[in-house]
């Protein structure tokens, strides 16, 4: 059960979506949600479900394991639909039955509230899924580089961020035998209602969390044993390089968040 | 200067609590490690084994008494990274020392912190690799690799630092028998190839069976210091420390007690078995 965690997973692959450089994927994302939240029409919307589908297509990520990556949120977005369709105010009720109705209004905001959820998930996800943790880490530390002038410490946060994700795996096997000798002992995880259920996790938490802190203190030691003192002097395997087809991806980011702005200009 | 780490009346007490009298897991070890040779330090759990090794590269400081790594005191703050990169340290839970989720990446992780230039890194990543025979993972997930594999990368790990000496704590602990070999297989080599410095904390004997030097440590001192020969052919006092000797002294001296004239000192498994041969001969002469 605890195998199908989508959670910054990576499809390695060789395609131009992932030989971007990480800092162009994470600032096409960020020019992408702006479009969206921008976005007012069945047009504009069409066009940036046009630009996913395009991206989709070049990385060569299967449309199924986008999908996969909705199920999560199914229900944030079913709920959003109903409440946005059925409790829209408006004058003309197209359909009514006691405190529901639905107008004109409430059902175009509610088609509009669904896809900008979907198309925005489906955005983000496509980043995780062409970029690896440490690339996107990577990338993250040295486009958030400047704010280090304000005594943000971006090295510490990143070096966090990237020893979580490298944990991950072992801490997901660790629970999964913590999970099989609890079971051996006749721990019961599947029977009961809520409160039970959640009652009978106690006893594989406090030994995850003990283990994990172990774990924290033994990797501390080993990072010191190899020198680690921050980041100051810190030199990197693998420098970043904006290429050419990053000017080019950045370029076309631009252009359709600018031609959304100006068909919601025009009013559409 | 022929000596790697040098110790004089080394002792160390974890901090305990206010009043309580201090209790020393270390009492009193002077030590001259030489350069270039292979150490095996021995003892049972709470013999101190552990403790000594994390006073060779300052991850814990002496209570009383110095340390020293190539003349540098390991007090001395200001020295600190040069003497970790000279002393690398290798731990019993390959998944707790490895920092990044790919191989290369892993590796690169102290050359890094060394801010040794980007060319530099990338050479000595494949050396390393190439050192310890896992260069076809370079691009691998650590945390796919089986536990011999992953020690090794740990091994890549120190020695992508270039250090002159590299002390493994109890290293393949957790080990099954063929990581344990593969482990051990990649230190001699180091050691032989490289010249590196090896100091190789552990509590199976037969670990000990090719190295220059046995140190044996009990309640906090080093109680035996010699040749393996030297150390393992007092089968009495060792067993008295609570620890065993390897098989093949074990047989010698079950047939010495049985009354066959076999000597104690053959430790490799080819030794032992001329001796027996010998012995054999000699009665199928005499009788």
């Amino acid at each position: 059960m605890l195998k199908d965690i989508t959670l910054g997973q990576y499809f390695p692959g060789n395609t131009a979506a992932h030989k971007l450089d990480p800092r162009t994927k994470i600032l096409l994302v960020v020019l992408y949600i702006a479009a969206l939240f921008t976005a007012k029409s069945i047009l504009a919307y069409g066009l940036l479900a046009v630009t996913l589908a395009v991206c989709v297509r070049v990385s060569k990520v299967g449309l199924k394991a986008l999908v996969r990556g909705l199920k999560p949120v199914l229900f944030i977005i079913v709920f959003t639909g109903v409440l946005n369709l059925f409790f829209t105010p408006g004058e003309e009720y197209l359909w009514a039955w006691g405190p529901f109705h639905m107008t004109e209004a409430g059902l175009r905001n509610a088609v509009f509230m669904v896809l900008r959820i979907m198309l925005l998930i489906m955005g983000t996800f496509l980043m995780t899924y062409t970029t690896s943790p440490i690339s996107l880490t990577d990338g993250l530390e040295r486009l958030l580089n400047g704010l280090k002038r304000f005594r943000v410490p971006i090295h510490e946060l990143v070096m966090i961020m990237s020893i979580a994700l490298r944990f991950i795996p072992t801490l997901i096997e660790e629970t999964d035998k913590i999970m099989s000798a609890q079971k051996a002992r006749g721990a019961d995880f599947e029977s009961g209602n809520i409160v039970q259920r959640a009652k009978a996790m106690i006893p594989i938490l406090v030994p995850l969390f003990i283990s994990a802190f172990r774990r924290a203190d033994e990797l501390a030691t080993a990072m010191e044993c190899r020198c680690y003192h921050g980041g100051e002097g810190r030199t990197k395997l693998h420098v970043l390089h904006y290429a050419r087809r990053d000017y080019i991806a950045l370029f076309f980011g631009c252009l359709i968040l600018a031609s959304v702005m100006v068909l919601r200009f025009m009013g559409f | 200067m022929s000596e790697m780490i040098q110790t004089e009346n080394l002792r160390f007490s974890y901090p305990v609590e206010e009043g309580a009298a201090p209790v020393y897991a270390l009492q009193g070890v002077d030590l001259a490690i030489k350069k270039g040779s292979f150490v095996v330090v021995l003892g049972h759990n709470g013999s101190g084994k552990s403790t000594l090794a994390k006073t060779f590269n300052a991850v814990l400081l002496p209570t009383e008494g110095v340390v020293y790594v190539e003349g540098l005191d390991t007090r001395d703050e200001n020295q600190l990274l040069s003497i970790r990169q000279r002393v690398g340290m290798v731990f019993q839970n390959p998944d707790n020392q490895i920092v990044a989720n790919v191989v290369e990446e892993d590796v690169a992780f102290a050359p890094e912190n060394l801010g040794v230039p980007t060319e530099e890194i990338r050479q000595r990543v494949d050396n390393a690799l190439k050192a310890v025979g896992m260069e076809e993972f370079v691009t691998h997930a650590p945390h796919l690799l089986s536990g011999g594999q992953k020690q090794r990368i740990a091994i890549a790990g120190v020695v992508a630092m270039e250090p002159e000496c590299i002390v493994l704590d109890e290293a393949t602990a957790m080990l099954d028998p063929i990581g344990r070999r593969e482990v051990l297989s990649t230190v001699h080599r180091l050691n032989q190839e490289k010249g590196v410095t090896v100091v190789l904390i552990t509590h199976h004997m037969n670990e000990a069976e090719d190295a220059d030097r046995v140190i044996v440590m009990s309640d906090g001192r080093a109680v035996m210091d010699g040749t393996p020969k030297e150390v393992f052919t007092q089968v009495a006092s060792l067993r008295s420390m609570g620890l065993t000797v390897p098989d093949t002294i074990d047989l010698l001296d079950r047939l010495q007690k049985d009354g066959v004239e076999v000597p104690l000192d053959a430790l490799s498994v080819e030794e032992c078995a001329d001796a027996i041969a010998g012995a054999f001969d000699k009665i199928s002469q005499e009788g």
